[in-house]
């Protein structure tokens, strides 16, 4: 088998993977490795034609791929170095990589440092048990979105969308586009899973119904789908009995949530949140195993690309200084998610880092809440407060914590983020 | 005779319930809570633009399919237009990331350029 060296192996071609690479090259590792098992770098951004990408990062609403392609040239300037249609088979807690090509067959890369920047998976029509048959006409809105984008092939002509996860909202509006019918959004929820402006410009602008509230129970058809069974849900998300409706269409779309693609990180032994599915990250982006660092989606279901890129740099950045040996490792607190807070990342924030700079901390809020407070507490003392006008489960709560604030607390301690009325 | 519509803002993420009241020539926007939502309010009534992006059908690339936007925002009424007009668009790879592929989109003075750049396979 042939043996490689890297000071840094990416896995992932993605935006996180780009910017971690880049920043890991800037930041004195010398040979930084890219590996992507897809024909071209980018990853799901090719596919995401639609424009609204880097507002925060470049205060321009890019298109998917010319997000990817500023990442991709810069990339390629600072001397990065990739391979294409390259699967990773195995990573060892001791950053060796098993990967297979085509050019290679199979090979191995001894790593100083390795970012995990596998991405996400979409959840499909199994993670939901939907009853019915099984015909033709079934997709996840990211194949659709890849079949008419990329591919050049329309799924369907008469669509109902299943979750109304912001690939499903923009997919609606694609589909129109093209000449499909979509006939309706149903979400589970009360609340709508996309960001706001894609319900007004994808469902609102094109006049599509959303229904919120209401769930697909049975699909239809034998070989091709030919209508869904939708019904109204109560308050513990069952299928009321009685508000059956019927939708004639001959095509599904899920968007129904995204998973951490963490299949190789277990294999290393990275531990896993399971609230987040994906790794249990320092605030330098480090796992639990020393040297594997994450960023991404493979950490957490992001909303934003330009939230994606910044955590990715971080990682890029402590994977570089590992591998040269410049890492500090010393004193930490733990995060902890309180009251009205699905999960805080980083779990855990270094008390050296915390006194040299600000840290930018990742929360999703369990339900919709108005005119409310940020805490971050420790044994009793408020360490650090900011006023939200509005959160929402769908829109991510970015938190700037300034440097000092975790000034007097010993290694250990746990922190707690929590929401409080304002 | 007031005409209400209702709007949501999407300036930012709070997403204000805009109503917009049309009486005559007046308008009045209720509901927003910045100067910036006002606006929006205002030109969603008046003048509605959005980006336009989708894709052209491309000869002897490395896929069918080459993503286009439009250079700026066009008028939300002349959405369907320029989909038609680029429904009947084809280009030979290579493409080059910017390279335009309608000068003027269905007449609205706006350029369809390419979002991504095609090498020819």
């Amino acid at each position: 088998m042939t043996e490689l060296i890297a000071d840094v192996v990416v896995i992932g071609a993605g935006p996180a993977g780009l910017a971690a690479a880049i920043k890991a090259k800037q930041e004195g590792a010398a040979r930084v490795m890219v590996l992507e098992r897809d024909r071209e770098l980018g990853g799901i951004l090719q596919q995401c034609i639609h424009n609204g990408f880097g507002l925060h990062l470049f205060g321009t609403e890019l298109t998917g791929p010319e997000y990817a392609f500023r990442f991709i040239d810069e990339a390629l300037k600072e001397g990065v170095e990739f391979m294409l249609d390259t699967m990773v088979l195995e990573i060892g807690a001791d950053r060796t990589i098993i990967a297979l090509n085509e050019n290679r067959g199979m090979f191995r890369i001894g790593a100083g440092a390795v970012v995990l920047a596998m991405g996400c998976r979409e959840r499909n029509r199994g993670a939901v048990t939907i009853p019915g048959t099984r015909p033709a006409g079934v997709f996840t809105a990211g194949a659709a979105q890849r079949l008419v984008n990329m591919e050049g092939y329309m799924p369907g002509k008469k669509v109902v969308i299943l979750g109304s996860g912001d690939i499903g909202l923009i997919m609606a509006r694609r589909m129109t586009w093209e000449g499909a019918k979509v006939e309706a959004v149903l979400e589970i929820l009360p609340f709508p899973s996309g960001l706001t402006r894609n319900l007004v410009q994808c469902l609102n602008d094109q006049g599509i119904p959303l229904h919120l509230g209401n769930t697909v129970v049975k699909v239809h058809g034998l070989r091709r789908v030919e209508g869904v069974t939708a019904a109204k849900v109560d308050e513990k998300l069952r299928p009321i009995p009685g508000t059956e409706w019927f939708i004639p269409c001959d095509t599904l779309l899920l968007s129904i949530g995204l998973i951490p693609e963490n299949e190789l990180s277990r294999m290393a032994g990275v531990r896993i949140d399971p609230v987040t599915g994906g790794p249990v990250v320092t605030d330098d982006m480090e796992t639990s195993v020393k040297g594997i660092f994450a960023c991404g989606n493979v950490v957490h279901v992001h909303d934003l690309v330009d939230n994606v890129t910044m955590e990715s740099r971080i990682a890029g950045e402590g994977a570089a200084k590992a591998a040269t040996g410049r890492i500090a490792r010393g004193g930490s607190v733990n995060t902890l998610a309180g009251e009205n807070i699905r999960y805080v990342v980083p779990h855990r924030l270094g008390l050296k880092n915390s006194s040299e700079r600000d840290t930018t901390l990742y929360m999703r809020v369990v339900k919709p809440v108005e005119k409310v407070r940020v805490e971050v507490v420790s044994e009793g003392r408020l360490l650090h407060s900011k006023s939200e006008r509005v959160l929402k489960p769908a829109e991510m709560l970015v938190l700037k914590l300034p440097k000092g604030k975790l000034e007097g607390l010993g290694d250990g301690k746990e922190v707690e983020f929590r929401i409080n009325a304002d | 005779m007031a005409d209400v519509k209702e709007l949501t803002c999407i300036v930012c993420p709070i997403g204000c319930r805009l109503r917009a009241t049309v009486e005559g020539d007046e308008i009045t926007i209720e509901g927003n809570t910045c100067a910036r939502g006002k606006k929006y309010g205002l030109d969603e009534l008046c003048s509605p633009v959005r980006m336009l992006t989708s894709t052209v059908k491309v000869d002897g690339g490395f896929l069918p399919r080459l993503p286009v936007r439009t250079r700026g925002p066009i008028p939300k009424g002349r959405i369907e237009d320029v989909l038609l007009s680029l429904k009947v668009v084809k280009v030979e790879a290579p493409v080059i990331m910017g390279q335009v592929i309608l000068e003027d989109a269905a007449g609205t003075g706006v350029e369809v350029i390419a979002s991504r750049p095609m090498d020819r396979i």
